[in-house]
């Protein structure tokens, strides 16, 4: 009886691994986009209202979707606007502000379309998956993404405390802060 | 696939030549005290007494010196030591012909490694005869040259074993290595630290040329990359600037000069792709482009959805630029 509780146990700390998402390496993630959902500009819509806005993937759950956003957070020049996610010319993305929403759509559309006053559109110019790991990593800066998962230390000199330990902002939306002294 | 002599026991230069010597050193000793311990456990094996199961335990060793064993254990105590001390000495000689290359006129090239690809800029006193390409290193057979090594981004290692030993690349660390190919041939290098998944697809090809045949490759790798000469070469050059390789590659004289990838510039004229993965033929190149996840899991490569007609006219631009 003893033994066959202990390999119940075993068997369910397998099947805990085996749903673990956290270390899944896709190398062959699709190159065209595929399920990007709507984002929604509008609060009326017609007939019922779908509030769909999650992801079929869950790069937000998994460390090496992450780290590459944080590595192409810095390949694709993020932080020439966004200083490791403190903000310059472009808005801070540690903060809890969101002048553009802060759902995965919304951020993937704010990287893909681009947005007025210098956020460049790099759809087209990127692949989609390349896209949903820079959102799951803009995610992680301000503690939206898991903690688990997120990445713990980076390569360069550290400039602020790692995105595991970043505290979960409950996020506002709201024109940046500052806007008003800018030209 | 490209072949390369990557060889210990095949040296092409001064310093790989000095460090075969020490091998001839080492193996040798190194046999013989290997054998020479075998031997004596053996013997020892034999000569035990033999003993039934119900005998008691001869414990005489304890209360009896055993003049004969001590003597034996410091004779053997001694031929090790200066065994060892003959390797160390042979050790800090090749350390001495390594370090005592002449460096006049030498050579001055920087090497970075990143995962998993190696970048190659060559140092020039005038700054527009520095040039950047990857994955190959040239160098003109008789002359000295000087590498620094940079880890881009995790702990790499240069080995090239015709020509010298293994260096560290680490991030954050300065280190160089000078050596001189004393033979044309093209020798492998390969990343000596493993690196990440993709370690293996990490090559370094040291091709050494006669002078006069290395200057003629310098200065073509210091021009900028070569125009389209005909409408599908520059639609592939229009394709290359405006979709995702520009945002990782260099081609000078274009538009694109992102740093984060090999220098595409003359890519034509290299041996592989993918740092030794795959020849650097059409077709493989146009494999390599669609997916090189196929190739080189892992690689930070995405590949690209082009269509049939594009894939071709990019290819076809690529394959220009020799």
């Amino acid at each position: 009886m003893k033994g066959g509780r202990g390999s119940v146990v075993f068997v369910a700390a397998l099947a805990a691994l085996a749903a673990c998402q956290r270390e899944a390496r896709d190398f062959d993630a699709p190159t065209k986009s595929v399920t990007a959902p709507p984002v929604r500009m509008s609060a009326i819509q017609p007939g019922a209202i779908s509030t769909r806005t999650t992801l079929e993937h869950n790069y937000e759950e998994n460390a090496y979707a992450l780290s590459e956003g944080k590595r192409l957070f810095g390949w694709y020049n993020c932080n020439g606007c966004h200083a490791n996610g403190g903000g310059d010319k472009g808005p801070a993305l540690m903060d809890n502000v969101w002048v553009y929403g802060s759902d995965p759509a919304n951020i993937y559309a704010t990287i893909a379309e681009g947005r007025p006053n210098g956020m460049p559109s790099f759809g087209g110019h990127i692949p989609d998956n390349e896209v949903w790991e820079l959102v799951a990593y803009v995610r992680s800066l301000s503690g939206l993404a898991s903690s688990g998962a997120a990445p713990s230390r980076a390569d360069e000199m550290h400039v602020k405390e790692p995105e595991s330990q970043t505290d979960r902002q409950t996020p506002v939306v709201a024109a940046p802060s500052g806007a008003s002294e800018r030209p | 696939m490209i072949g390369g002599l990557h060889d210990v026991l095949m040296p092409a230069g001064a310093q790989a030549q000095a460090i075969l010597a020490l091998w001839h050193w080492l193996l040798p000793i190194c046999t013989l005290v290997f054998v020479a311990i075998m031997a004596a456990l053996w013997l020892a094996v034999r000569r035990a007494p033999r003993v039934a199961q119900d005998d008691t335990p001869d414990v005489s060793s304890l209360f009896e010196r055993e003049p004969k064993v001590t003597r034996t254990v410091w004779i053997a105590v001694a031929v090790s030591t200066v065994l060892l001390l003959a390797l160390l000495a042979a050790s800090v000689f090749t350390d001495r012909a390594i370090a005592r290359l002449p460096l006049a006129n030498a050579l001055h090239i920087e090497l970075t490694g990143y995962q998993w690809w190696w970048a190659v800029r060559y140092d020039d006193a005038d700054p527009s005869r520095i040039f950047t390409t990857a994955n190959e290193l040239h160098v003109p057979v008789g002359r000295p040259v000087i590498v620094s090594l940079a880890g881009a981004d995790v702990i790499h290692s240069f080995w090239v074993p015709s020509l010298h030993g293994k260096k560290d690349l680490i991030p954050g660390r300065d280190a160089t290595v000078s050596f001189r190919a004393d033979r044309p041939g093209i020798y492998r290098g390969q990343c000596a630290e493993y690196c990440g998944y993709q370690h293996a697809h990490m090559v370094l090809y040291v091709v050494a040329d006669a002078p006069d045949v290395y200057e003629r490759w310098a200065a073509q790798q210091r021009k900028p990359a070569v125009a389209p000469v005909n409408d599908e070469q520059a639609r592939g050059r229009d394709l290359f600037v405006a979709k995702s390789c520009a945002m990782c590659h260099a081609i000078n004289g274009t538009s694109a000069q992102a740093r984060n990838a090999p220098d595409l510039t003359h890519v034509a004229s290299r041996m592989t792709i993918g740092a030794g993965t795959l020849e650097n033929s059409v077709s493989a190149r146009a494999a390599w482009i669609l997916d090189p996840q196929q190739f080189k899991p892992g690689a930070k490569m995405p590949g690209e959805n082009l269509a049939p007609e594009e894939l071709a006219a990019l290819n076809a631009y690529l394959g220009s630029l020799s």
